[in-house]
């Protein structure tokens, strides 16, 4: 049979099951007793399996043959996993992930399987670990969970450790947690529109961060008799409970304030591990994206979407395409107000329209969740942590931001570093922690949101900041700054001084400074994508690096420019402003025009005799424009006959034969369908 | 029945015109012929690189093949014709004086180039054709185009 056209799918679909696997453990690796998660790794593998037998990749076959006989004891009872056994199958994983890429990059995906092999037998056979027998043999089922009716905060269902903390900070703004029981009558006809009634009118007072069961169930009329809502609010007691007695047909109301503190205190004290299947006790990793969609009872149950795999050049000649239809709908839109008859009028009216929602879904198709970077750092931190011997909580935010596909491609790496930096050099050891009267678990947060038409990550860690002296001492040392120069560096440019390319060469700097491997990189990768990055930190409490990325690389805000007959783009990135100045503002300065910006001696640049643009003598005002340009901290006025204005634009690159155009970093192409060069104005400062 | 040696292999040309010769170029090095439109000068590039045109969405330089092998220049008329073409990741198009045939070659008719012809350096010609009394003459489009002799051209001019 040939394979070749599957080996694609192949490859892609087994990444999936690979993650999801990781995943999986993750989260199992908190709470090993969890029969859900076992069957969900163990069909993972299942699946994998038997893909990797269809296609003919054999010792991927076996390896995961064995692991699926060890998980399928697991979720049948005869086996209780434990760390050791965990570590076993981290590795089964961590090959597969091997074969996986050998085969992907044209390899057969053999790889010597027998070690992880005998382990998983050895399992089995019940010789590997003795200390599997001493863990405690009972067996959680994941929906039962019974409540001791003698303690009050106990009673409170399953709150989670991201629910707490919501719980937790809200009542620093003044809210107020409730934990309701509604009981409804036994002779309730539609006990779902009851309950939705009672939700509604709960959802007025404040916010609803859970029920049990969940929405959908509720919806489904799946509950008995009651149900339970957690509720954060400023109304006090007797209000929340009038406003649910206010629906009819409603037996019972039972509220209690949930107290965080007494709450964990109770977590503690049980600890019994029948009772809370899901929640995270002494959580290393812990993923909170995952558990958002879990605490968010409004969303539906992130639903099994319907998705279709797309090649990127597709979507690419989709692109193209589509900006000669906005061309031409240009050129219609022209035509039919020179024409002016009405209903052609409408008719191209409407077009554009229909045209302009189209240009946004075609742009969206690239755009993908910043998650399918993240999702592979839980492991790696897990990993890590354990190496450097630290406690680490890595915190993920916002994984659900959308990023255009080439940005995510590329952010990967440069995350990696950030991340290894904070928990090699960041966060303290646990020793440390306690003596400087943190708590011992060390907290990296990993962050990504929207803001205008960038995308921001965030790496932060609760560590012990950079060592300003340190990174000064060495910085010296190297030659990257004088003495003098030295003296007048402020905080923020000490700390700066880490993504100098020289201080990070160095492998004895890490030790030293406390940071700085490989950070040269990142930031040349970062600007590379036309993003920024910068660093904050405070001694003793941490260090945030804020990357800022681009939403798209293919589309730009640019001012449009017009020097004689030519039309230039200038990416709004570098403009600080454009401004008029009329001839006798302009100065002379070591034969250079310059003018003064703002108390700022800023050189002049003239387009047209840089670019050799040829006159088209027509006469001009005799008024200066200027567009004021900026790479980092120098300036420059780049002198234009005329702002034409401000315009999303379509980057298109030069091609392959016109290379290092002077000053020129790419095209566009404007609405009459003529090309309008960008000006690169990095390469006009100097 | 014929013989496989009767079977002359043949090649197939976009037939154009530049000064007073007849120049061919591969067909399958070529991916559309267009009427000249407005092109776009790309400042400080070489002499014989008139600029950029949109091609469907995609920016391609232009190169006036006059300039390119030094012959005198042409004002552009009705006739005057971009031959979009592609060699590797190199798409370019050429503006030639008219284009306005498509034939087949056999390859037997294909001679090596003589040291000029027409005013072009051997270097950039594939061969010379003989057909009944046409003489055509087929460009080496990867040496008309190869980047690295621009590169030398500006550091020249530089």
């Amino acid at each position: 049979m040939e394979m070749n056209q599957y080996l694609d799918m192949f490859i892609e679909e087994s990444k999936e099951h690979i993650q999801a696997i990781n995943d999986n453990l993750l989260v199992l690796e908190n709470d090993p007793e969890s029969v859900d998660l076992i069957n969900e790794i163990f069909r993972s593998a299942h699946t994998l399996k038997g893909m990797a037998a269809t296609m003919g990749f054999e010792d991927m076959a076996a390896l995961t043959h064995e692991m699926e006989n060890v998980l399928d004891q697991a979720r049948n009872h005869k086996l209780v996993i434990n760390s050791d056994i965990m570590d076993v199958i981290f590795k089964c994983v961590d090959l597969l992930e091997t074969m996986l890429y050998s085969i992907a990059g044209g390899g057969d995906g053999k790889e010597n399987v027998s070690h992880v092999v005998a382990m998983l037998q050895a399992i089995l056979s019940g010789d590997f670990s003795p200390a599997a027998e001493e863990e405690t043999s009972e067996v959680a089922v994941a929906e039962a969970v019974s409540v001791p009716e003698a303690d009050e905060q106990q009673k409170l269902g399953n709150l989670d450790e991201y629910e707490l903390t919501v719980v937790e900070q809200s009542q620093q703004t003044g809210f107020q947690a409730y934990w309701i029981k509604t009981s409804v009558q036994d002779n309730c006809i539609l006990k779902a529109a009851r309950a939705y009634m009672v939700y509604d009118s709960l959802d007025s007072l404040g916010e609803i961060i859970k029920t049990t069961p969940s929405v959908e169930e509720i919806e489904e009329e799946k509950f008995e008799k009651s149900f339970e809502i957690v509720l954060l609010t400023k109304e006090n007691i007797e209000k929340v409970e009038k406003t649910v007695l206010n629906v009819s047909e409603i037996e019972s109301v039972e509220v209690l304030v949930i107290d965080p503190k007494k709450y964990k205190e109770q977590q503690k004290t049980v600890k019994a591990p029948e009772a809370k299947p899901i929640t995270v006790q002494s959580a290393e990793v812990k993923e909170v994206a995952a558990k958002e969609e879990k605490a968010a009872p409004v969303n539906k149950k992130p639903a099994a979407s319907k998705t279709i795999r797309v090649d990127i050049e597709r979507l690419d000649v989709l692109m193209n395409l589509f900006s000669e239809l906005v061309i031409d709908r240009g050129r219609l839109e022209q035509l039919a107000r020179e024409s002016g008859q009405s209903a052609l009028m409408e008719t191209v009216e409407h077009m554009s329209r229909i045209s302009g929602d189209l240009q946004s879904i075609i742009l969206t198709m690239r755009m993908v969740p910043v998650e399918q970077v993240f999702n592979r750092f839980p492991r790696m931190v897990r990993d890590l942590a354990k190496d450097l011997n630290k406690k680490i909580n890595l915190e993920i935010i916002g994984a659900e931001t959308e990023l255009d596909r080439t940005v995510i491609d590329e952010i990967g790496d440069p995350l990696v570093h950030l991340l290894r930096n904070s928990l090699d050099h960041g966060v303290e050891s646990a020793e440390a922690r306690i003596a400087a009267g943190k708590p011992e678990e060390g907290l990296v947060q990993l962050k990504a949101y929207h803001g205008g038409n960038h995308v921001f990550i965030e790496v932060k860690d609760d560590g012990a900041g950079i060592n300003r002296e340190k990174v000064l001492a060495k910085s010296i040392e190297r030659g990257i700054v004088t003495e003098q120069g030295a003296a007048n560096l402020s905080n923020k440019q000490i700390d700066e001084l880490l993504f100098a390319s020289g201080l990070s060469t160095a492998d004895k700097i890490s030790d030293v400074s406390g940071r700085g491997v490989g950070l040269d990189v990142v930031k040349t990768k970062i600007e590379s994508l036309g993003g920024a990055v910068g660093i904050d930190s405070t001694p003793g409490a941490g260090t945030t690096f804020l990357i800022q990325l681009p939403l798209t690389l293919s589309i730009i805000s640019a001012m449009l420019v017009q020097v004689e007959d030519e039309k230039f783009a200038v990416p709004l990135s570098s403009i600080i402003e454009t401004a008029v100045f009329t001839p006798d503002e302009i100065m002379h300065a070591h034969q250079q025009d310059v003018i003064d910006f703002r108390g700022r001696i800023v050189p002049l640049v003239s387009l047209k005799s840089i670019f050799n643009i040829p006159d088209s003598e027509e006469s001009k005002e005799s008024d200066i424009s200027v567009v004021i340009v900026r790479k980092g901290d120098k300036m420059a006025g780049l002198v234009v006959d005329s702002f034409i204005g401000q315009q999303e634009i379509v980057l298109k690159s030069l091609g392959k034969y016109l290379v290092n155009v002077f000053a020129i970093s790419g095209a566009t192409i404007l609405g009459d369908g003529q090309v309008a060069l960008i000006i690169d104005c990095n390469a006009l400062i100097k | 029945m014929l013989d496989h040696k009767d079977i002359v292999e043949e090649i197939k040309v976009i037939v154009f015109r530049l000064k007073d010769e007849e120049y061919g170029v591969e067909v399958n090095q070529v991916k559309s012929i267009e009427r000249l439109e407005h092109i776009t000068r790309v400042p400080r590039t070489s002499y014989f690189v008139k600029g950029v045109i949109n091609m469907r969405g995609i920016v391609t330089p232009i190169v006036d093949l006059r300039r390119r092998f030094g012959l005198e220049e042409a004002v552009y008329n009705e006739t005057t014709r971009v031959i979009i073409v592609a060699v590797g990741e190199i798409e370019v198009g050429l503006i030639v004086d008219s284009a306005n045939d498509v034939i087949d070659i056999p390859i037997n008719a294909i001679e090596p180039p003589p040291e000029v012809v027409g005013g072009i350096e051997a270097v950039y010609l594939r061969g010379v054709a003989k057909l009944d009394r046409r003489l055509l003459i087929l460009l080496n489009l990867d040496k008309v185009l190869n980047t690295d002799e621009i590169k030398q051209l500006e550091n020249l001019e530089a």
